[in-house]
């Protein structure tokens, strides 16, 4: 089977304090992985080693065939904020990782990718006048028009309202379905895990490693009432607090 | 409260300016200020861009000069008068050069501290795209420390308006700083006063023109302030 991303044997610490402690993960071409797991297990240093934002870690991190050593084309990241440049309209932020921008197949880009968020007619607003959900969407536009194979999501949808959570991630699932990039998102709501990925990987407590992967078996598109997805959800909550009883238990 | 030789008059003095204008001299006057203010606040945040962006962004060019110019900061710009004199003769060379130091400070402090303060979280987002340095500093850095620099062209040009006119103070032949020190010796208010009007009209412009930059290049800011011309 190709692999879109791997990672080996990672460890990352920051002084004397480590965060990853030999993390496994192998996720295949369009697949989504959702990662989950307590605050402060390295889950954002995972994307941002993953994005080679930073490049001092021990084991190893693959995209495609390619060891990760620094920032890469082949990956993009979206942030928890939109972080989108305030004096850059929406489409010129959309077109700020192209190489060419301002021809006539950057605009096609462009357009397609604002399409993608369903953004069309806010393609010359400035960012300040978009809500927060038009802003993410704006960032993940931005993040998808370079069609990175492996595009990394921290939390994204985190600082939004439930409603515009839950539209955000049908947008992220339908940018995916025309793009489709091999999606790792890090996310802390169970309910996102779940319906959004086809493995969500447990990570334990600092130094992160992976605990339990939950492949998630319904085929898209997902009912967020299926009670498959509410059974799924239970096991997540149970793996989570099984991890710490035992921590508790061994300490 | 003032005798009227102290204190004339507003119809003496547009007397003053009109006789003043009929001869030539308030003509001269103004463009020759005018100009060593241009020559000089141009020269001066110039410099200063150049400088402030080199050190702004590299921590070696930093490490050169930001020592020399915090030492030369500590002399009271003022101070350069009679120095610059000394050295660059009476004419226009050591006034453009006053103008040029007063217009360079405020420019290069605030644009450093512009670029020192951009957010990291914006230049991550340049990072993950695999830009290099110079690009991100092309289309990262500066724009978003446009509005400190904005603001330090603002205070430099206030600084300039300052500086010529102590720079006319000494040696000067015409301009509106010799025309106060001159109407002094002859104790004429009047004219004192028309070159005193002069200088907060042609500051009073010059802010107004800066502001108007502002106004129209920061209307992404999303502060209290944008889209007003306070």
């Amino acid at each position: 089977m190709s692999r879109a991303l791997v990672v080996s044997e990672l460890r990352k610490r920051y002084g004397d304090l480590p965060v990853i402690g030999g993390l496994d993960l192998d996720v295949a071409p369009s697949e989504i992985v959702a990662v989950v797991g307590p605050s402060g297990c390295g889950k954002s240093t995972l994307l941002r080693l993953a994005a080679g934002l930073d490049t001092h870690y021990k084991g190893e991190i693959f995209v495609g065939d390619e060891k990760v050593c620094g920032p890469h084309p082949a990956v993009g990241l979206v942030f928890q904020e939109p972080r989108l440049f305030p004096w850059l309209d929406v489409e010129r932020n959309v077109a700020f990782g192209l190489r060419e921008r301002g021809g006539a197949r950057s605009r096609e880009l462009v357009a397609a990718a604002l399409e993608a968020v369903e953004l069309t007619q806010f393609a010359h607003a400035l960012p300040k006048q978009l809500s927060g959900g038009m802003a993410q969407r704006v960032a993940l536009a931005r993040a998808l028009v370079t069609e990175p194979q492996v595009l990394l999501l921290d939390e994204p949808f985190s600082s939004l309202d439930a409603f515009t959570r839950m539209r955000l991630q049908d947008h992220l699932l339908a940018a995916w379905t025309r793009y489709r990039p091999t999606l790792l998102l890090v996310t802390h709501d169970l309910d996102e895990a779940v319906y959004l990925a086809d493995r969500v990987v447990l990570l334990g407590e600092r130094p992160g490693r992976a605990i339990d992967v939950i492949p998630v078996a319904p085929p898209r598109p997902r009912d967020r009432r299926d009670p498959t997805l509410a059974a799924l959800r239970v096991a997540l909550l149970e793996a989570l607090h099984l991890e710490r009883d035992a921590r508790l238990a061994t300490a | 409260m003032f005798e009227a030789y102290q204190l004339p008059p507003p119809p003496v003095v547009l007397d003053a300016a009109v006789a003043l204008w009929r001869r030539g001299l308030l003509q001269q006057d103004v463009i020759a200020t005018v100009l060593r203010v241009a020559e000089g606040f141009a020269i001066g945040s110039l410099v200063a861009v150049v400088l402030g962006t080199a050190t702004g962004l590299s921590r070696r060019t930093e490490e050169v000069f930001e020592p020399t110019l915090q030492a030369l900061r500590a002399v009271p710009t003022l101070a350069w008068a009679p120095l610059l004199l000394l050295w660059l003769g009476i004419d226009e060379a050591p006034k453009v050069t006053l103008v040029a130091i007063g217009a360079f400070f405020p420019v290069y402090v605030n644009l450093v501290a512009g670029i020192k303060n951009v957010d990291r979280k914006l230049v991550d987002v340049a990072r993950v795209f695999d830009l290099r340095a110079l690009e991100i500093a092309r289309r990262v850095v500066l724009p978003a420390s446009l509005p400190s620099l904005l603001t330090g062209l603002r205070l430099g040009a206030t600084q300039a308006w300052l500086f010529v006119v102590v720079a006319e103070f000494f040696g000067a032949s015409h301009g509106l700083g010799f025309r106060l020190t001159d109407s002094l010796q002859s104790t004429r208010v009047d004219l004192m006063l028309v070159a005193l009007v002069c200088l907060a009209v042609l500051g009073k412009l010059t802010d107004g023109a800066i502001r108007a930059i502002e106004h129209r290049s920061l209307r992404w800011r999303d502060t209290i302030g944008a889209g007003q011309t306070a």
